[in-house]
């Protein structure tokens, strides 16, 4: 099963933006191995939410723990990331200007000071691991082309890419089939379920046809904290849910 | 694979080859044309040519400082003319110490801007200046700590952009109207000048400032081919992904300000030692040095040579100046308009500069494995 066992406690937390709260009072726990899928309206917290737990925004109060121990509000954005909690971001965000080998080359697991990286040699160990990512992310053909020269799927998919290299314990998925095709989003899907078990992914996604076909457990974010939590037929079939979504 | 190291090598090696080949150039053909070539003849290099050479090459090293945070981490530093003169002072401060009893007061340890202030002992940070081996070492030494204990601030705070660029310009100016005091005992607004010798070499002969002028050379070259081993290095990508998505790089797990600061330091030790070449080439060192313009002038000459490749920097400090030298003579009162119109026109119209002139054709081979399908996919509105 899971080659990790740590699970992600979000307690109480509560986040806000001059008086409107984009967080309020979630809790939230992410086991070992699991593919959670969150979804929600706009405005409904998903992305703050994700903010919170890689460091970018401090919250007001609560508490985010990995793992029996580690409290992540202690800690700053690369410390998280270096504690095994990778993030692709809502819109793609690759390094435009480097190629799409250099972009995953960065992302490599290691020591990332500056003067290990300033004598780092790449191994072979290392470049063969960059070579199956590259396969698995259907970019090797074009690992010299430079990452702005790519398309939007293709962007993505580099950003997949990337957060494997960083071989995270942890996935957090903003959006990862946005301006896919329908092909894909099928690949994408396939992908996501298959890192599932080693490693803990949270994916947070508007598309329901794509969350449907993932997802083992939904969590319906509202207003900052949850609406209703367990399998998509459940969740469909919420009323809570189906009023935040058809309006009242 | 191993194709692909090659191909980054060959797409630099153009451009290092013609700056290092120039270089050497420079350090072969200076010492002919000014010490075997008569001066009777069109071709001889005069003291005058020698000091325009030798300043140009100071500029070089100090665009190249420059370069490497701007152009490469994406750092718009505008006081890099501060470090230059910091530099620049601390082997002022030696030269000073090296006059001895021959300055015009004959006092022999108090230069003669202390005699003259009536100080009756030497204060305690010109301790030790009497030393070669001191200075070299403060050289580096101040610029380095000054740019480690401000970078620190600014890069721990977060602070970047214009917001950086306006409080190195702070930096800079403060410094210039700290070292205008007499009381600093930086010799107020004249500065130090009047230097008589080198390690007991005479600065006023020619030969020895041909050596000065050959130091520079290979200083240049050195500092060249280390920025270049640091742009190559993983590192150097980590610091040019720190240009291009900089909250990308820090949830991949590096410290961007540790990047920062190691990139600042670095780049202000070098532009200490380009100061420190420039002041006994030159004669004198004021305050001067530290205005606010001066650094500003060096971003526009890494601009119109064309930032982020190194040479391009050192060329665009050498052409400006060169055009400065010959409208400064010619017409004085148009230079500043002429150098603000190279900028507009340089950003408007040559984002990479001249370089991005003559390397356009290779630059295309490059880019033949654009994708062909372009089209960006739906954006969607934040949270």
């Amino acid at each position: 099963m899971s080659v990790h066992d740590k699970t992600l406690y979000v307690e109480q937390l509560t986040v806000s933006f001059d008086g409107f709260k984009a967080l309020n009072d979630l809790t939230l726990k992410i086991q070992p191995g699991e593919l959670r899928c969150i979804i929600g309206p706009n405005g409904a917290g998903k992305t703050t939410m994700m903010d919170v737990i890689t460091g970018k925004t401090r919250p007001d109060s609560g508490t985010v723990r990995f793992g029996p121990k580690l409290n992540l509000l202690a800690l700053s954005e690369p410390e998280i990331a270096q504690a095994g909690i990778g993030r692709k971001f809502q819109k793609p965000t690759v390094f435009e200007r480097l190629t799409v080998f250099e972009n995953l080359e960065l992302a490599l697991a290691g020591d990332k000071s500056f003067l290990n990286t300033l004598f780092a040699r790449r191994t072979v160990a290392q470049e063969t691991r960059i070579f199956e990512v590259l396969e698995i992310i259907g970019l090797a053909q074009q690992h010299q082309a430079l990452g702005g020269t790519l398309a939007h799927g293709q962007k993505q998919w580099l950003e997949i890419g990337m957060l494997l290299m960083q071989e995270p314990e942890l996935l957090l998925v903003d959006e990862p089939v946005a301006g896919m095709t329908l092909q894909e989003i099928e690949r994408t899907a396939a992908l996501l379920q298959s890192l599932a078990g080693e490693h803990s992914v949270v994916v947070v996604e508007h598309d329901m046809e794509f969350v449907r076909s993932i997802a083992k457990r939904v969590t319906v974010l509202h207003e900052g904290r949850v609406l209703a939590e367990g399998d998509m037929d459940q969740v469909q079939s919420d009323p809570r849910v189906i009023e935040v979504y058809l309006g009242a | 694979m191993p194709q692909y190291t090659l191909w980054i090598s060959a797409r630099k090696d153009a451009g290092t080859a013609w700056f290092l080949g120039g270089l050497a150039l420079v350090v072969v053909l200076v010492p002919i044309l000014n010490q075997v070539v008569p001066p009777s003849s069109p071709f001889h290099l005069s003291a005058y040519g020698l000091t325009l050479v030798g300043k140009y090459l100071c500029y070089a090293l100090l665009a190249l400082s420059v370069d490497l945070i701007w152009g490469y981490c994406g750092i718009l530093s505008l006081g890099q003319a501060a470090f230059f003169s910091l530099g620049g002072y601390a082997m002022g401060m030696y030269l000073m110490r090296e006059i001895g009893p021959r300055g015009v007061y004959g006092d022999p340890v108090l230069p003669d801007f202390m005699v003259f202030l009536n100080w009756k002992s030497l204060p305690w940070f010109w301790q030790g200046f009497n030393h070669f081996w001191f200075a070299i070492l403060m050289i580096a030494l101040v610029p380095g700590s000054l740019a480690l204990a401000f970078g620190w601030l600014a890069f721990r705070s977060r602070v970047t952009g214009v917001y950086l660029s306006i409080i190195t310009q702070a930096l800079t100016y403060a410094l210039m109207l700290a070292f205008f005091r007499n009381d600093m005992g930086f010799g107020g607004n004249n500065g130090f000048t009047d230097f008589k010798d080198i390690m007991g070499f005479d600065l006023h002969s020619d030969r020895v400032r041909v050596v000065l002028l050959v130091i520079t050379a290979i200083m240049l070259g050195l500092s060249y081919v280390v920025c270049r081993m640091i742009v190559a290095s993983r590192a150097g990508r980590v610091i040019r992904a720190i240009r291009d998505a900089e909250s990308r790089i820090r949830f991949l797990g590096y410290r961007v300000e540790s990047f920062k600061l190691w990139v600042f330091v670095f780049s202000a030790v070098l532009a200490g030692i380009a100061g420190a070449l420039y002041v006994p080439q030159i004669g004198i060192i004021n305050p001067g040095e530290f205005s606010p313009i001066n650094s500003i002038e060096v971003v526009i000459w890494v601009a119109v040579g064309g930032r982020g490749t190194l040479y391009g920097a050192a060329a665009g400090a050498v052409l400006v100046n060169y055009a400065k030298t010959y409208f400064t003579s010619t017409i004085p009162e148009a230079w500043n308009y002429a150098l603000g119109a190279l900028f507009v026109l340089v950003t408007l119209f040559l984002p990479r500069g001249i370089i991005g002139l003559v390397s356009g054709r290779v630059k295309k081979q490059g880019k033949t494995e654009r994708p062909l399908i372009q089209a960006g996919g739906p954006e969607r509105s934040r949270e």
